[in-house]
């Protein structure tokens, strides 16, 4: 499996590849990891005449905390974020999701911003941004725009970003104290996608939630904040009944597509186990 | 070849270069350009792991990469464990455990399993079947590799520095 002929760049700089990405538009494709596009590019599905490889360009890489956000490099990799000290203590989410990616060869090659910019409603990052209430930082030669995870995912393989633009960088707020975490992922294998998964946020002060948050991955065309969920559980007692209530609303939003992995009806039923699994976990470690 | 051009990068820490098109895979260079045939073609959809080779320290699958991103880089290949005509320890470990039927994901395995022990020198069990998570094997049930991978730990920690 060979792709077709493209023309290969290497830019040592960002604004290299911001004229670059300028010159060929359409024709051309950005290269991060390469572990989505390479494969769409074997089987011919995707065909950039320019290929322009955002690897050596060091300012797109590295995790580090300004402020009360944790700042990450697009191209910064999925093992990377794994063994982050940083994100171990300040977004544990993010490593328990990462860790749930695809395999450990993918993971040293495949990158947060790469998983994002696709767009692919099976991709973990998309429901873990949502989740997190993170916001993307979009640069064209024409400027620098940040635009946040809710109003980003459009459709499959569709995002918000302009085909001149880069994502360079991803913005968390980091979680407040004592905020409990979990990404509950249901695969048939590893390197699968997700049948289904839930990411939650959540904190609880005297048996009560204070703050949650609830997105699920590959049960629609984009990753889904489970909103109605979030609204429902705000400020209530949370037990076995709230769970049940918070998943049924959550499952209610489910419009997954049906392949091997099953059929609406399952993928639906597992959004709404993974729900519950995601809320109980993250509230077993809230303090 | 239309649109070629010259890559260079080090392989079993000798000097390389190649002439390849954009499009190569680094897979059918270290193949068919230098014929290291270690690494093999099993799945080509970056799922099997046969092919795995090391890349600046990072275990990757080379089919799933191109030649023209490896310029400048350390590859390691199956080919480069053995020194001085002694093999590994984890090559060692893969025949005296019977970690092999066909051995057709081997050389994927050892070099995995290699960078593994760089990073976490003594992992346990479940480590080893985390970390080892993209090498598929349709023969041992994997249970003789997992023995293997810990008995070369053990071997490379009892040994010298």
């Amino acid at each position: 499996m060979i792709p077709r002929p493209f023309e290969y760049h290497a830019p040592a700089s960002l604004p290299d590849a911001l004229s670059l990405l300028q010159r060929y538009g359409d024709e051309a494709k950005l290269l991060a990891g390469g572990h989505s596009l390479l494969p769409m590019m074997k089987l011919r599905f995707a065909a950039p005449g320019h290929l322009i490889d955002l690897g050596k360009i060091g300012e797109l890489k590295g995790i580090r905390q300004v402020g009360n956000e944790i700042h990450i490099g697009a191209m910064t990799t999925e093992n990377e974020l794994v063994w982050s000290p940083l994100l171990a203590q300040k977004v544990p989410l993010l490593v328990e999701g990462a860790r749930l990616i695809s395999d450990p060869q993918v993971r040293y090659k495949g990158t947060i911003g790469g998983d994002i910019a696709h767009g692919d409603p099976g991709n973990d990052h998309p429901a873990l941004m949502l989740a997190l209430d993170a916001s993307f930082v979009l640069r064209s030669a024409k400027g620098e725009r940040t635009v946040p995870a809710g109003g980003f995912f459009r459709g499959p393989f569709v995002t918000a970003m302009e085909p001149e633009e880069v994502l360079t960088r991803i913005q968390i707020p980091i979680p407040g104290a004592g905020t409990g975490w979990c990404y509950a992922k249901l695969k048939r294998k590893t390197g699968d996608f997700a049948t289904a998964a839930a990411a939650a946020l959540l904190r609880a002060k005297a048996g009560r939630v204070e703050f949650v948050r609830l997105a699920l991955t590959n049960v629609g065309a984009t990753p889904l904040k489970a909103q109605a969920a979030e609204q429902y559980l705000q400020g209530r007692a949370f037990d076995d009944a709230a769970i049940a209530e918070a998943a049924r609303l959550a499952m209610s939003i489910c419009e997954p597509s049906v392949d091997q992995r099953g059929d609406t009806a399952y993928k639906t039923a597992m959004a709404g186990e993974m729900t519950q699994r995601a809320l109980r976990t993250a509230a077993s470690r809230s303090q | 070849m239309a649109n070629s051009q010259t890559v260079s990068f080090t392989l079993n820490g000798k000097a390389v270069q190649a002439e390849v098109e954009p499009r190569e895979l680094l897979i059918h260079t270290l193949r068919e350009r230098l014929r290291h045939t270690g690494p093999h073609i099993g799945c080509e959809t970056t799922h099997c792991g046969a092919c795995t080779v090391d890349i600046d320290a990072m275990s990757i699958k080379s089919c799933t990469v191109l030649t023209v991103q490896c310029e400048g880089t350390q590859i390691l290949t199956v080919e480069g464990l053995e020194q001085n005509g002694h093999l590994h320890a984890l090559q060692e470990a893969f025949t005296q455990e019977h970690a092999l039927q066909c051995g057709y994901c081997t050389p994927g395995m050892i070099t995995r399993a290699y960078r593994l022990l760089q990073e976490i020198p003594q992992p346990t069990e479940q480590e080893i079947r985390y970390w080892m998570a993209g090498n598929l094997c349709r023969c041992t049930g994997y249970q003789n590799i997992v023995k293997a991978v810990q008995s070369a730990a053990a071997k490379l920690a009892a040994q010298p520095a």
